[in-house]
């Protein structure tokens, strides 16, 4: 019996993944027989400043399973270009190799069966073992956390987030952006960011009151001989996506006009490098790559896409470094006389069972999980299906969700976040509570059960598909879709705001929902002050324990037009 | 994700509205154009910037500001509301700088216009759609 590391070793078939030198196809050059912690992280040295981008992280300190997205529609001008492809489409537009470790790790495609070869990806101690390297290379090497890092698991809740915050210090993160961060709340955030030893970036984070600006917008790296500014960019719509309620203070909002100040700004001063840490989602961050002038390097968040090659827009490259720490990039840049001249870069793969564990990060992370390992570990059932959440519709975790809302709540109709965080449940797996947490943790859980007219539903429907299918990105809030349980219906995406939603459908009795009919509708997430119900995680485990084994049958609910 | 019922309830109506209201609404949109332009042509594009948010953090108090260098005055309105005029700054000759800001309720997804009069005594407009949506799942 061989271990996997043998096994991947000895893999003819495998190929490393490599990363192309500027554009190109990323695996060009991966003609390679085995897969290595050095071919991983193997990468020429280029230029004088090294950028180390991580992002969206929500949490996971431990290596963990994660499902790309099988759909994932652009609408408009960004339709059929990355992010907006997956599957075979990527496979082929990135010129991978069906069932290599590349295809693996970027798409759906045949995940189960592949997830047996290659195993789990992630985990921040082998996250540290890639910094290390690079910086054993380059020791001025910046690292930068684009934000949806404290929250997304049961010990990053039940700590407040701390746990989260002593890994990514002693990582050495240097600057950051944030998102879900602020669903902890203002007092706590402001705790954390007191004590960080590195700026907590946001040229768009304004006092709500004042108008006016209430963090820094930009903080500075000396590096290879030049000036290098690094820029913040919080997520957009934080009070409209999340509940305002806990952060009353602060006003959000694109605000690219400041984008621009702010970029004259540290170019006046002497910028050679300018990077903007953002946390827009990536389709905008490349509209305001085409509005605002004299970005170098946009490290792209909050849309969870890894995409093998940067983007290019004018002169500004866009990095996607994925989520969950699958991830890590690395972009090399050559800046001389002010300006960037050239760029490498390489989106590095977290394959856990190929990179070794850093033995004192791997230390700190089971000490942050010791006071908890027993509530963590304790198995609620196991899973005949695999359970994954990404996707514009809904995934089996969803599913599972609203079937155990349908059930325990007692309701005709119930909806679930469409957020994209969550990790992977592989078939014939046991389901443990840290499990349930991944999908469903943050700090307003509630589960409430309330009545709703038909009418009513369709104007959640329709103006949760605007969020998602606008045809400006700028008036997108990058979520995926609300996930329903017990009703399904119809949406044409390219449609106009207001008539995406049609064939609402009650799944009971097959009737058409009525617009004045009244149903009892049951949820969770609600961004609403004030919202009672049991902790959704307490509904999930409640339902898992009644039925024992989940299987799910698939979901044909969603009738989609237009993808 | 979900509303309040006072929410669902303006929202309902503002979906009612939005089929019932419009031609008496544009109808007051252009009236109150005529009214400060005294029949004028109006041109769009450069000389008044408008600066409001993209999507509402909240509808009942949206930030907007506008500026027009040189300006006399400079009218904001509220495209989409029942009551579409929102303000009239007026400038006067020793004004150190043509711009104002306020904020203002919106009822629903609309847009807001501003129309400058230039020094020169010409009118220019501008426009931005600011969304008020229910939000709530992001992610």
């Amino acid at each position: 019996m061989i271990s996997r590391r043998e096994f991947l070793q000895a893999s003819v078939a495998a190929s490393a993944l490599y990363g192309a030198s500027g554009v190109g196809n990323w695996s060009r050059l991966a003609a390679q027989q085995v897969l290595t912690q050095d071919q991983l992280l193997q990468f020429d040295a280029f230029g004088n400043v090294t950028l180390i981008h991580i992002t969206d992280i929500h949490a996971q300190l431990k290596p963990i399973w994660f499902r790309e997205p099988e759909i994932n529609i652009g609408v408009g001008d960004v339709k059929g270009i990355p992010p907006h492809v997956t599957g075979a489409d990527f496979i082929k537009q990135f010129n991978l190799t069906p069932g290599s470790p590349e295809a693996y790790a970027l798409t759906y495609e045949d995940f189960t069966a592949l997830g047996k070869t290659y195993g789990k990806m992630g985990g921040m101690d082998r996250v540290a073992t890639v910094v290390k390297a690079i910086r054993a290379e380059r020791p001025e090497a910046i690292i930068l956390d684009g934000g949806d890092t404290w929250h997304g698991s049961m010990t990053s809740l039940l700590t407040k987030g701390q746990d989260v915050v002593n890994v990514m210090n002693k990582l050495g993160v240097e600057a950051m952006t944030s998102h879900w961060e602020w669903t902890l709340g203002t007092e706590r955030v402001k705790e954390i960011v007191d004590a960080l030893p590195f700026p907590f970036l946001g040229q768009n984070i304004f006092d709500a009151e004042w108008d006016e600006p209430a963090f820094e917008p930009y903080t500075w790296f000396e590096r290879g001989g030049t000036k290098v500014a690094v820029i913040g960019q919080a997520f957009p719509y934080m009070p409209i996506a999340n509940p305002g309620w806990m952060f009353p203070e602060y006003s959000f909002g694109i605000r690219d006009e400041r984008m621009q100040e702010m970029v004259d700004e540290v170019r006046a001063a002497g910028a050679g490098l300018v990077v903007v840490l953002s946390h827009n989602g990536f389709d905008v961050d490349r509209k305001m790559a085409s509005r605002v002038t004299g970005i170098d390097v946009i490290l792209t968040g909050h849309t969870h896409d890894a995409i093998p090659e940067p983007v290019l827009v004018g002169e500004t490259i866009l990095i996607a470094s994925g989520s969950h720490g699958k991830y890590v990039s690395r972009v090399d840049l050559d800046v001389r006389d002010g300006k960037m001249m050239g760029f490498r870069h390489k989106l590095i793969p977290i394959f856990a069972d190929v990179i070794t564990p850093d033995a004192e990060m791997a230390t700190l992370i089971d000490a942050e999980r010791a006071p908890f390992k027993d509530q963590l570990e304790e198995v609620i059932g196991t899973t005949d299906s695999l359970l994954y959440r990404r996707g514009n519709f809904n995934g089996t975790w969803d599913d599972l969700i609203c079937d155990a809302m349908l059930s325990e709540r007692d309701a005709e109709i119930v909806m679930s976040p469409g957020v994209r965080w969550g990790a992977s449940v592989m078939p014939g797996e046991n389901i443990t509570r840290e499990d349930i947490h991944n999908a469903t943790s943050m700090t307003y859980p509630a589960c409430y059960r309330t009545e709703m007219t038909g009418e009513f539903l369709n104007v959640i429907l329709e103006d949760v598909a605007d969020n998602l299918f606008n045809v400006d990105p700028y008036y997108q809030q990058g979520g995926d879709m609300v996930r329903v349980g017990g009703m399904g219906y119809t949406i044409d995406v390219n449609a106009a705001m207001g008539s995406r939603i049609s064939n609402m459908t009650l799944l009971k009795s097959g009737e058409a929902i009525d617009p004045a009919r009244t149903y009892t509708v049951a949820g969770w997430a609600s961004v609403n002050e004030g919202t009672e119900g049991p902790p959704i995680w307490d509904v999930v485990e409640a339902h898992i324990r009644k039925i024992g084994t989940v299987k799910l049958e698939p979901n044909t609910s969603v009738n989609v037009i237009g993808a | 994700m979900i509303l309040s019922r006072r929410e669902a309830l303006v929202l309902a109506l503002g979906s009612v509205a939005a089929a019932a209201i419009p031609m008496a609404a544009l109808a007051s949109v252009d009236d109150a154009v005529a009214a400060f332009t005294g029949g004028a042509a109006v041109t769009d594009g450069a000389g008044v910037t408008l600066t409001a948010p993209e999507i509402a953090e909240n509808g009942n108090t949206v930030p907007v500001s506008v500026d027009a260098p040189g300006a006399s005055a400079i009218l904001i309105l509220a495209a989409g509301n029942p009551t579409p005029a929102v303000a009239t700054f007026n400038f006067g000759e020793l004004a150190g700088a043509h711009m104002a800001s306020t904020r203002i309720r919106l009822s629903k997804t609309q847009d807001v216009v501003a129309i400058a009069k230039l020094a020169d005594g010409t009118f220019v407009r501008t426009s931005s759609e600011v969304k008020v949506t229910i939000g709530g799942c992001g992610g």
